[in-house]
């Protein structure tokens, strides 16, 4: 069985890489994966100390976290949608219209 | 080397290297698909972990579900040529990717001074806690009204996209 210290270190890295998706890639789409990618590796990391620690409250709140990754990425992919039939665009640096 | 952690290791560098692999893609038809094996593979790593549910509902939801609907959005807006798609790596990144850099090193130095690396055995209570019976068990009990409360939050994501997708927005 790999120890503990595997899994954290693990998700540690995806969310890491998901990280760097939001803060370098201008492709709107692309970046709200990388945001799934960062819930995914924080759901790692819960059901790897939920299945350690013997505890089922944190594969609960995974539970939670899926339902909320599903109600935002049907609500966001909306937004892109609604942003690009008014941009014709989902390139996030020609989107600023909040910029100061 | 056991058995177990060779099996760990392979999934972990199944999900690292696909992770790199999506913010790698100038296609994100490609990114997508990436993602969906990230996502199968985490799903095998809930399975070494005996969350058989999560597992599941991983596949089901993430890979299938959520998965789809990017796809459909992708292939929705049509972004096929390539100039619509080409990106420019200003400063900005470098200075992003040093950051990210830093926070992966703070991330690694804690777990490094943790007392994690001892916990090596899974909690002797964890292959009947990962079922479908035992966390309906608690889901329905201890976690009612959380539940309950993600019926309305899923209602409101509904009416939501339906209220965004239906008609231009004000110029």
């Amino acid at each position: 069985m790999a120890p503990l210290n595997y899994y954290l270190l693990l998700s540690a890295f995806m969310f890491c890489v998901g990280v760097l998706g939001v803060a370098v890639r201008r492709n709107a789409i692309i970046v709200f994966m990388c945001i799934e990618l960062m819930l995914n590796s924080v759901n790692l990391t819960l059901v790897a100390l939920s299945s350690f620690i013997g505890d089922p409250t944190g594969q609960i709140l995974v539970f939670f976290v899926m339902v909320v990754a599903a109600a935002e990425a049907a609500v966001g992919l909306t937004i892109i949608i609604a942003l690009f039939r008014n941009k014709q665009t989902i390139n996030i640096d020609e989107i600023n219209l909040l910029k100061w | 080397m056991t058995f177990a952690l060779a099996v760990f290791c392979v999934l972990a560098a199944i999900s690292v290297v696909s992770a790199v692999l999506m913010i790698v893609q100038r296609n994100p038809v490609n990114s997508a698909l990436y993602l969906i094996l990230n996502f199968f593979s985490l799903a095998a790593l809930y399975l070494t972990l005996k969350a058989q549910f999560i597992a599941i509902v991983q596949v089901l939801v993430y890979a299938g579900a959520i998965m789809v609907l990017f796809l459909f959005v992708i292939m929705l807006l049509n972004l096929g040529d390539d100039k619509r798609l080409r990106e420019h790596l200003g400063p900005k990144a470098y200075i992003a990717i040093g950051l990210v850099v830093a926070l992966l090193g703070e991330l690694v130095f804690i777990f490094s001074k943790s007392r994690a690396d001892s916990v090596v055995a899974l909690a002797p209570n964890a292959g009947q806690m990962g079922t479908v019976e035992f966390l309906g068990q608690v889901l329905y009990t201890k976690f009612l009204f959380p539940f309950e409360m993600t019926s309305f939050l899923l209602l409101a994501a509904i009416v939501g996209a339906v209220v965004l997708a239906k008609k231009k927005l004000q110029q």
